[in-house]
């Protein structure tokens, strides 16, 4: 059962054992392996055609640039496989951020100033997860109210005012790691936030994975009743859903707002879009209940990916928008299909 | 008017006075005459004939599409497309007409294609919804991307100005003394709110809602109808984008943004649950006419704009609040 700690290889996926053909199938269909050979693909497609795409600087950028989003696709991701949504997330990590910069010239320690934002976002977290889990408001209401609140709330405060003059060594988002050769291969600098986006996913993943609470994750969002019913409290677990997708909403509004020497102290239109659009073309079900912050990750750097071809080959910034609607429609219409014949496969 | 008919609270074994006292409409009702009172007596300019009525003017296109997100979250779905619609039709609009464009159209033309868009790119939502069988939030979410994406890339950040004089009067302009709009958004609340109540096809929406499998089981096509509905939705986006345009008298491919979470806090605020089944068009108007006068009445009383903005996002939360609240304590009686 999925609430035990026992290592199962893929959530809630069935186990074609002893048949290898259809198992490579299961195997090369699945979201995140196909994520990435679009990855590679597009990569490779438009480096040939202009090889400045993929030399080290804008390489490093394009992995570099949407890790912040990658972050809280990771929250995204858990929020949405427990049956879920959460659009308040893009205005959380403008008011956080700007929690952080304000703490910042302010002449708080730098740690308080990067670990407040984190807590605050934990704290608001609790309060969705209280309205959804106990007082069964529907999430969306929820966080459509909350939207409101953060976004009207952020600007009467700061009147948008532009946040600078921040402390030297405030910059988390712009550390890098020294670059350095290893057997005439030469390492070059990593920008902090690819680790951070490594390593926070990396865990989720593993956690989400192995642990008993991160299974229950997909439990309750796959059949809430039988959840119920195996002993899970589906309360106790959109409380901690909501509260780690707060506190990784928090790391990615600092890294956020240690990417540039300013904070605009305003919510980033459309973020929260981005956010979803993530967890979803990453393979999260779009029925609850299965995918991987893995494939959030991939599919984070892949927007990145496309943002930054479309200015290489000489199309308008502005077709971004339409292009990823595509991307979205179909991811989502592959995963139909792949349910369909799974399904069918499975006699259902 | 006789738009307020609840399938499920009317089953209920309490009073029917007491049912009618704890209608969300009523309730609602209730606190906008409360709010209008308040808002009244901070501002002597807010309770004047022609504050009302500029204050129609503003909430048409909210209006509008608020009326089939009713019908749509009715069913258990929900269109967050339509503020991106909205901004693909006004951008087309004014493609189609601008003289020094590819296209040239007679701006009567351009109107009829951006209508047809809309409708075309609401029914697009609904066949993948339907046909394909994606849940409505991720398809519309999809789509909205998609329709603003089209808005920016066909306009590439260039706004169409210089519309001809006549065009201007359904924005601008009054037919007996009421700004044009609201004539407009009064004929389709009427129409709506007879279509949810009184036919055939409005029912069905809310047996949809209720219970899908069991309404296509007794014959209702289901399919089709929520199909209807999408495109309608389209439609009325159209509709909405046409008056935005004549309104403020140009065209920029950010027109419309955020325009579905007004409109679905409108028809949430007015009683429609979020998870179908229940709802109505006056609950709806009562839910609108509230956000739009709790906006204007707070900026007349100094309150910026942002701060109502804070204002609604936590009415919103609250009436769902007190309507959760209310039911439970009627569903335990």
């Amino acid at each position: 059962m999925t609430a035990t700690a026992k290592p199962v290889p893929t959530p809630a996926r069935r186990d074609d054992t002893g048949n290898f053909v259809s198992r490579l199938i299961s195997i090369v269909s699945s979201q995140e392996i196909i994520l990435l050979f679009v990855l590679i693909a597009l990569l490779a497609s438009v480096g040939s055609a202009n090889p400045r795409y993929v030399a080290e600087r804008n390489f490093i950028n394009i992995f570099n640039g949407n890790a912040y989003i990658a972050v809280a696709a990771i929250g995204m991701t858990m929020v949405i496989i427990s049956r879920n949504i959460d659009i308040s997330v893009g205005s959380l990590i403008g008011v956080l951020g700007t929690i952080s910069g304000t703490l910042a010239i302010n002449g708080s320690p730098i740690w308080v100033s990067w670990l407040v934002p984190i807590l605050v976002g934990a704290l608001v977290g609790a309060a969705i997860g209280f309205m959804v889990a106990y007082l069964r408001i529907p999430s969306i209401v929820v966080t459509l109210g909350l939207l409101s609140i953060l976004k009207g709330g952020l600007i009467t405060v700061t009147s948008g005012e532009w946040i600078t003059d921040l402390p030297e060594g405030f910059f988390l988002a712009q550390m890098k790691t020294p670059a350095f050769s290893i057997l005439g291969l030469s390492i070059p600098a990593i920008p902090s936030p690819i680790i951070i986006m490594f390593v926070l996913t990396l865990i989720a993943v593993l956690w989400m994975r192995y642990s008993q609470t991160g299974r229950a994750i997909y439990a309750v969002g796959g059949n809430a009743e039988a959840a119920r019913l195996s002993g899970i409290s589906e309360k106790r677990i959109l409380m901690t859903v909501f509260i780690l997708n707060g506190v990784f909403v928090g790391i990615a509004a600092v890294l956020w707002a240690t990417q540039l020497s300013i904070i605009q102290s305003t919510v980033p239109p459309g973020l929260e879009l981005q956010i979803i659009t993530a967890a979803v073309v990453g393979g999260v079900s779009i029925l609850g209940g299965v995918g991987t912050a893995f494939g959030a990750m991939i599919a984070a750097i892949l927007l990145s990916a496309i943002n930054s071809a479309l200015v290489f080959i000489d199309i308008s910034p502005y077709w971004f928008r339409a292009v990823v609607g595509i991307l979205i429609l179909v991811t989502v219409l592959a995963d139909m299909l792949r349910r369909r014949r799974t399904a069918a496969a499975s006699g259902d | 008017m006789a738009a307020s008919s609840h399938p499920i609270e009317e089953r209920q074994g309490s009073s029917p006075l007491t049912n009618i006292l704890l209608r969300q409409e009523v309730i609602l009702f209730l606190i906008l005459i409360l709010a209008v009172t308040l808002l009244a007596l901070s501002s002597d300019k807010f309770l004047t004939v022609s504050n009302i009525l500029n204050q129609g003017r503003l909430l048409t296109e909210i209006g509008l599409v608020a009326l089939p997100m009713t019908f749509i979250i009715i069913t258990g779905g929900i269109d967050l497309s339509v503020g991106s619609i909205l901004g693909v039709c006004a951008i087309v609009l004014g493609y189609m007409w601008n003289p020094s464009g590819p296209f040239q159209l007679p701006l009567e033309a351009a109107i009829i294609v951006s209508l047809a868009l809309g409708t075309l790119c609401g029914l697009v939502n609904g066949l993948i919804i339907v046909y394909i069988g994606v849940p409505p939030l991720i398809t519309t979410l999809a789509t909205l991307a998609l329709y603003r994406g089209l808005a920016e890339g066909i306009s590439q950040a260039r706004s169409v100005r210089g519309y001809p004089e006549w065009f201007f009067q359904l924005g601008q302009g009054e037919v007996l003394g009421v700004p044009t709009q609201l004539w407009v958004l009064v004929f389709f609340v009427i129409v709506t709110a007879i279509i949810l109540s009184r036919t055939v096809f409005g029912r069905s929406l809310y047996a949809i809602g209720n219970n899908e499998l069991g309404a296509r089981f007794s014959g209702i096509p289901t399919g089709l109808y929520k199909i209807i509905i999408y495109a309608f939705s389209g439609f009325m986006s159209g509709m909405a984008a046409w008056i935005f345009v004549s309104r403020v008298t140009t065209t920029r491919s950010d027109m419309g943004s955020g325009l579905e979470l007004d409109a679905i806090a409108a028809v949430v605020l007015g009683g429609t649950s979020i998870f179908g089944g229940t709802g109505s068009i006056v609950g709806t108007v009562i839910g609108f006419v509230l956000i739009q006068l709790l906006k204007n009445g707070l900026s007349l009383a100094g309150v910026t704009t942002d701060g109502t903005i804070v204002v609604i996002g936590t009415v919103l939360i609250l009436a769902i609040l007190i309507n959760n609240f209310i039911q439970r304590r009627t569903n335990a009686a």
